[in-house]
């Protein structure tokens, strides 16, 4: 019987790890926050994740606890923001994506489950002010 | 040394295969596909400080209120009848059976009639309704979530019932006229308060 010739298979790998690569997306955000998405029934897929930025809500982690306490905090790529913020951050995000998409961009808050309405309510303030109101509530499929 | 009759010897590159295998699970494993899914909102336009507004006057019946306290305890006061405190689960049956008001009842909202896009013709809806949703400053975000899933799950269920009954199909499976036709007959009017500030943060 004839050896099967395997010489391509390295090859054929590599393409399929350019592949993963390609579709697949880093975490680029660490989580400065412990978060822990609720869960329902109404939930629709986001259909195009360029249009979107996140605002993430919950308690700091233990590493950043001595520094931010335990109470509800807003974190924006890396880093941790005050409400007042949330505008220039909307208007940054806003400025990435171009003329065409604007009107479409959407706000992805990804709250954790025990966080208090106050600062929620707060943060969706701010985005009405600053005219983001798509909004999404980042939830997972019961 | 005799010209041109060295041999390089071949690299051995029967490993390269099992290599990139471990590349490639490395990749698996760090990645995410994170196909980001959630409950999709539009917010109301900012309040305009610069107008003092009244607040729109609503008949009793066409309004119904759900309000949530600091201890998470839930309250709905349906149209006329009592408030009364109800479980999460039984808020979804409450809020259809007020958007629908099938046997016209005086309690519910009224029902009027409207010119709807093809196919519906002259209908009567309730398109006075409004779900009113209040929360406090201290009331859970999971308590929030899971309420404003099954207010929007009620919509989302009539509007499939109708689909269904019209076209055969779920409102999914509509075209865009057909979903516009019925997202006017049964229009989404959730309204949120301003939170209360009972339980201080």
């Amino acid at each position: 019987m004839p050896e099967l010739n395997t010489s391509s298979l390295p090859d054929l790998i590599f393409s399929i790890l350019f592949f993963f690569m390609i579709v697949t997306s880093m975490r680029e955000e660490t989580l400065k926050v412990e978060f822990k998405a609720p869960s329902g029934t109404e939930i629709e897929k986001l259909e195009r994740k360029s249009l979107a930025s996140n605002i993430y809500i919950g308690k700091p982690t233990r590493e950043f606890r001595a520094k931010f306490g335990t109470a509800s905090c807003i974190q924006v790529n890396d880093k941790f923001i005050d409400v007042s913020y949330i505008g220039q951050f909307v208007q940054d995000e806003r400025g990435n994506l171009s003329e065409r998409d604007k009107p479409f961009m959407k706000v992805v808050l990804k709250s954790d489950v025990n966080t208090k309405m106050g600062i929620i309510t707060d943060v969706k303030m701010e985005l009405r002010k600053a005219y983001a109101l798509s909004i999404v509530y980042q939830a997972t499929q019961r | 040394m005799a010209k041109g009759k060295k041999k390089v010897p071949g690299i051995n590159a029967s490993s390269t295969a099992d290599i990139s295998f471990i590349l490639l699970i490395f990749f698996l494993v760090t990645t995410s596909m994170n196909s980001d899914a959630g409950l999709h909102v539009r917010l109301p336009n900012p309040p305009d400080e610069n107008i003092e507004q009244d607040p729109p006057k609503v008949k009793q019946r066409n309004t119904m209120v759900v309000t949530v306290n600091m201890y998470n305890q839930v309250l709905a006061k349906v149209g006329n009848s009592e408030s009364k405190e109800v479980q999460i689960s039984e808020l979804r049956q409450l809020a259809k059976d007020f958007i629908e008001n099938r046997d016209n009842d005086a309690k519910l909202p009224e029902l009027h009639a409207v010119e709807l896009p093809a196919p519906f013709g002259v209908q009567n809806i309730t398109k006075n309704h409004v779900i009113s949703f209040v929360t406090d400053r201290a009331t859970n975000y999971d308590v929030y979530f899971q309420i404003e899933n099954e207010l929007y799950g009620a919509y989302n269920e009539l509007r499939d019932e109708l689909a269904r009954k019209t076209f055969g199909y779920g409102y999914k499976q509509c075209n865009e006229d057909q979903q516009l036709a019925i997202r006017q007959y049964y229009k989404c009017m959730i309204s949120e308060a301003e939170p209360k500030n009972y339980g201080n943060q």
